[in-house]
């Protein structure tokens, strides 16, 4: 079980969280002229990289606040966590 | 016999003043307080005590704590029933009960030893290939020959009556193991002032100081070690446990450990749990989890009698025990010779046989000044004795020592032997750390690790006393500095032990001349050396591969004491250095570990708390049955009488089409919505428009996910210009809100709108039917009930005895409706006061059934059609659907697939006998005859007895719907054998104007 230090609560247990997806995705501008292509990469494709990956987590059982996790996926080390607004620092 | 094995001096750890009697395969015996189950059978001369896996050969025991293999046993008996339990862990309880596994009739004479005979059948991947053909033999001949031959012990099939708890702690330092480096850093760490929990499996703390003869400053090693768990017990700062078994290691530094509470306890409080399962995050976990001994390989080198040379030692010295009275000691280094001094000390001549061709450690001095010959260069070759051993061939090595040149045959009634050591690096291993080969043991240890984990001591491949402690010492203080600003360390005492000279790399004896005996390498899973040559010469060589093909090293026993040795005899095979041939993974848990102390108090409703409305006392004391919907309970009918679901459902149903119902709506999501920018979420969030909603007005909207997929619908109204009222299902409340939150805090943070969950906040009561109007109106006299005060979609405050009441009017169930909303608190007493002004009007309540059977019949879509396959448009919701406006998901709609005419869309099921009711789920297909696979055109996802037509109604999701209306086709279902003609009909059944709820 991974130790996920929310930036807005500290550090807690992984089964406070839940886990959000790629958190370098963006999603278009609403009422944008997008192609199917550039549609599905949003919806669907994500890359799968071994090691570090950022990544939105939920702070479901906690303060309900989204933020940034960054996280190697094939050794979980935690390099660092950031509010939505705040960039990582390692 | 009894305790006829016991030795006759009290220097170890049992009270001879206390008998404890337990049975075994029927057998009375005694024991002591302090025995465990091996000890107390091996001082009673019992070593059979199971059959092998695989060959069914007796076995006895190898070891003396958890590296045991052999000696597993059923325990107790009835709903406390254990299978597969470790004999050498087990502490003497009186009345204990155990028995032999794997076995039939009897352990003494088991009729699958004929395994043994027929052994061509069993070689390596036996599995994989002996039984593969003929393929019509599986099902009938082999598996059930493989499940009653093999297999180990039998699970219970009553209830554990035994009460698992689960505890979290943190810590600075986990020590796990409490031998002399374990206690040097547990102390150190704790001098320093960091938080430490030492771990120790064992009932006693001291690890190898409880059985090696040294000395420590001026005490006695044991003396040391007890002054030690002293000095820790008056810290605050440590935790002491032990019965403890550090099991697995896991991310983050977290690791499970599972205490054995009350196991040892005769008569434990009912308040006691069984076992204890520790989840510890600790800053910093430090392995001295010490060394296990090796076996050696031999022929028959399983017969029981034979164990390893460390576990007799500890067996005479904590247990006052003898593994026998005419004892060999077989080995390839200076550790067993302790033993052999141990037998001496209790007038015991042992035979000693040493692999190597000379000696001159301290030990060896020791045994030979004591005029002990000892059989240098020489190597046992084969045994004897069925179900005991009774006789061994030792034989002289020739200088190669790949053969025997002299053999004797030397009678024996026990083999002690030794191979040398290997560091317990599981946890080390299982924490990610990559092992490196130490030469100098002839062993991995740990080397670079990922996580904040240290191994010290004999774990590290430190094998001397002087070593350890200093390890111990230094990196107790050098982790608990971390943690401390003391900066406080504390020194190494001197300490003395025996010198020891190198072992000899061998650990496979040649074959005797003229015979192939089985030399065992894991007698868990009886893997014999020559299992190891058929894997390589099928050409098997990465070791992971040799492990799945042979089962070397795997299942509870993880190698413990076979890992080495395979390694070693593949490396020699295939003339590869051991790093090169490389380790498997060592895999949680290090040892067995009860179902019950993972599930601990999750069983029953698994500790989850249950919802309940305001409402729920009126509920059950009007005979509602209830079911669950999540966490909530919600009243699914209330029987009148003898009623049963069918017939109360039917009369809630006509009753609301008729009269007027009342239904319990408190658990629908509630979520308010405030901010400037609250009507542009909405307008994003749902797929309609809402941003000229005028106050007081509520609306029904739908919500997409982004691919397109329809992810919940409710009634949202605006209660004033910045604030909204939202209401989900009940099932996606909590998703709803989660979602919600993202696009508030990831996508569009410059929105300024807060949303908060009010489920709990408002209880909800649906009143429904012809004559709610009537009834309200009377209830809230104040109130322009008619249809130009209170339109449909209309909302009104009121209230009634000083209670504020929010009145929608919004239906569910198709007919003229209002949902009354009051504080929660007053949820009881508001539908009290329309019950009983309900009187008048035939009022009855209705549950979740006819609830969903007034949806079906309008065809309004749920949870079963809104299934996270349908867009709006599969569902018959394209109205709602803005196409002025963009909306999350709404680029996805005219994705190529999703504008096919021909997509599978709702509509309606009738069957053409009127009678037979179409199981939901049931495939949907156009001809019934034809050969199979037939094409499914769609399911049934929805079914209900229609109480407007009094016959069933089906809602179904089928290819090309709107064109099928009019069709007959046939609802099967091949699991019930079910095949019924239908036909296909709009999804709005009743009042497909929707004149009802607008009158
Ligand atoms: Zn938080």
């Amino acid at each position: 079980m991974l130790e996920i230090k929310c930036p807005y609560c500290g550090k807690r247990s992984q089964n406070e969280f839940s886990y959000g997806g790629d958190a370098t995705i963006k999603r278009p501008q609403l009422g944008e002229e997008i192609s199917t292509e550039d549609w599905d990469n949003f919806v669907y494709y994500r890359d799968n990289p071994r090691g570090k990956h950022s990544e939105l987590w939920h702070h479901v059982s906690g303060c309900r606040q989204w933020f940034k996790v960054s996280r190697d996926t094939a050794t979980h080390e935690i390099f660092d966590t950031c509010k939505m607004n705040e960039d990582f620092n390692v | 016999m009894s305790n006829s094995f016991r030795t006759t001096n009290s220097t170890g750890l049992i009270n001879k003043d206390k008998k404890i009697n337990f049975t075994f395969n029927g057998t009375i015996y005694h024991g002591y307080e302090g025995d465990t189950l091996a000890s107390a059978l091996i001082a009673n001369g019992v070593h059979l005590v199971g059959r092998s896996f695989k060959y069914h050969r007796p076995r006895g025991f190898l070891g003396v704590g958890v590296e045991e293999p052999n000696a597993m046993v059923q325990l107790h008996d009835g709903n406390k029933s254990e299978p597969n339990i470790i004999a050498t862990e087990v502490e003497l309880v009186e009345g204990l009960k155990a028995k032999s596994q794997n076995c039939w009739p009897s352990v003494q004479f088991d009729i699958g030893e004929i395994n043994n005979v027929l052994n061509r059948f069993f070689p390596a991947g036996f599995y994989y290939k002996t039984f593969m053909w003929p393929k019509s033999f599986w099902m009938k001949i082999y598996e059930p020959f493989i499940r009653k031959a093999a297999g180990m012990g039998k699970a219970p099939l009553l209830p554990d009556p035994d009460r698992y708890e689960h505890n979290y702690e943190h810590c600075d330092v986990l020590v796990v193991g409490s031998g002399p480096s374990g206690l040097a850093s547990a102390l150190a760490a704790a001098k320093n002032g960091a938080r430490v929990i030492l771990a120790e499996d064992k009932p006693n703390f001291g690890g190898s100081l409880l059985t090696d003869e040294v000395t420590i400053g001026n005490m006695s090693g044991k003396e040391w070690a007890s002054d030690t768990i002293s000095q820790l017990k008056s810290m605050p700062n440590v935790i002491l446990k032990k019965r403890s078994q550090v099991f697995g290691y896991y991310d983050h530094n977290m690791t499970v450990m599972i205490e054995r509470v009350s196991d040892h306890i005769e008569n434990p409080s009912k308040y006691t749990p069984r076992q204890r399962l520790h989840y510890i995050r600790a800053g910093e976990v430090i392995v001295s989890t010490g060394s296990i001994e090796r076996p050696i390989s031999f022929g028959n080198n399983d017969r029981p009698g034979i164990v390893l040379a460390s576990a007799a030692k500890e067996y005479m010295k904590v247990y006052e025990t003898l593994v026998g009275k005419k004892p060999i000691i077989f080995t390839n280094n200076d550790t067993a010779y302790s033993t052999a001094l141990e037998f001496i000390k209790n007038d015991i001549e042992p035979i000693i046989v040493d692999t190597r061709d000379s000696s001159n450690g301290e030990l060896v001095k020791e045994v030979q000044q004591k005029g002990i010959s000892i059989k240098f260069n020489s190597g046992i070759a084969d045994t004897k004795g069925h179900l005991k051993i009774n006789s061994a061939i030792i034989g002289k090595l020739d200088s190669s020592k790949e053969s025997f040149i002299l053999e004797e045959t030397v009678e024996c009634d026990c083999i002690c032997m030794s191979g040398g050591w290997t560091p317990t690096v599981h946890l080390s291993s299982q924490a990610g750390n990559k092992l490196k080969f130490n030469d100098d043991i002839d062993a991995f240890v740990p080397d670079k690790k990922r996580q904040k984990e240290t191994a010290i001591g004999a774990a590290n491949g430190s094998f001397t006393l002087n070593q350890s402690l200093a390890e111990g010492f230094q990196v107790g203080f050098d982790l608990s500095n971390k943690f401390t600003d003391q900066n406080n360390p504390t020194n190494s005492p001197n300490s003395n032990e025996p010198s020891y000279e190198k072992h000899e790399k061998l650990w496979c004896m040649p074959l005797p001349s003229g015979k192939k005996p089985k030399r065992f390498i894991d007698f868990q899973n009886d893997v014999a050396v020559s299992d190891v040559e058929l894997a390589i010469r099928e050409g098997f060589r990465s070791i992971e591969h040799v492990k799945r093909y042979t089962t070397l090293g795997m299942a509870g026993d993880q190698g413990k004491t076979s890992n080495l040795n395979g390694l070693q005899y593949v490396s020699k095979i295939e003339k590869k250095i051991v790093p090169e041939v490389g380790h498997t993974t060592f895999r949680p848990p290090y040892t067995p570990v009860t179902i019950g102390a993972i599930v601990g108090r999750e069983v029953g409703n698994h500790y989850l708390p249950t919802r309940k409305s305001p409402i729920h006392t009126w509920h059950e004391e009007n005979n509602a049955v209830f079911v669950a919907a999540g966490l909530w309970q919600r009243p699914r009918y209330y029987p009148r009488g003898s009623e049963d679901m069918n017939t109360a459902v039917n009369r809630e149903a006509a009753n609301v089409r008729k009269n007027v119902g009342i239904c319990d709506v408190t658990t629908l999501g509630k979520i308010d919505i405030k901010g400037p920018d609250a009507p542009e979420f909405l307008n994003r969030v749902y797929t309609n428009a809402w941003l000229k909603l005028p106050v007081g007005k509520a609306r029904y909207g739908v919500m997409l996910r982004e691919d397109g997929m329809v992810f919940d619908d409710g009634t949202t109204s605006r209660l004033s210009e910045n604030h909204f009222h939202m209401t989900t299902t009940t099932a996606q409340a909590a998703n709803v809100l989660s979602h919600l939150e993202y696009y508030l805090q990831v996508v569009w943070p410059d929105l300024d709108v807060n949303v908060l969950s009010t489920t709990e906040q408002w209880s909800g009561i649906a009143v429904a039917g012809p004559k709610s109007r009537d009834l309200l109106s009377k209830l809230f006299p104040d109130v322009d009930m008619s249809n130009e005060g209170l339109p449909f979609m209309g909302l009104v405050d009121s209230s009634i005895d000083g209670i504020k009441a929010r009145i929608y009017r919004i239906s569910f169930s198709g007919e003229l409706a209002y949902e009354v909303n009051v504080e929660s608190n007053y949820g009881l007493y508001m539908w009290k006061k329309i019950m009983e002004v309900g009187q008048s009007f035939d009022i009855q309540p209705y549950g979740t059934e006819a609830l969903s059977t007034l949806r079906i019949e309008m065809g309004h879509v749920a949870g079963a059609e809104l299934d996270g396959r349908t867009i709006p448009f599969d569902v018959g919701l394209n109205s709602m659907v803005s196409q002025k406006k963009d909306f999350i998901g709404k680029r996805s709609l005219s994705k190529d697939a999703f504008t096919e005419s021909d997509r599978q869309t709702i509509v309606g099921l009738v069957p053409l006998d009127k009678k037979t009711k179409i199981p939901e789920g049931s495939h949907i297909i156009e001809d019934n005859s034809a050969v199979a696979p037939i094409p499914k055109l769609g399911h049934v996802s929805s079914s209900c007895w229609s109480v407007e037509y009094n016959n069933p109604f089906s809602i179904a999701i089928i290819k090309d719907g709107k064109n099928k209306i009019g069709k007959n086709l046939y609802a099967v279902s091949p699991l019930k054998d079910i095949s019924i003609p239908v036909e296909v009909v709009s999804s709005h059944y009743v009042d497909p104007e929707g004149s009802r709820v607008r009158s």
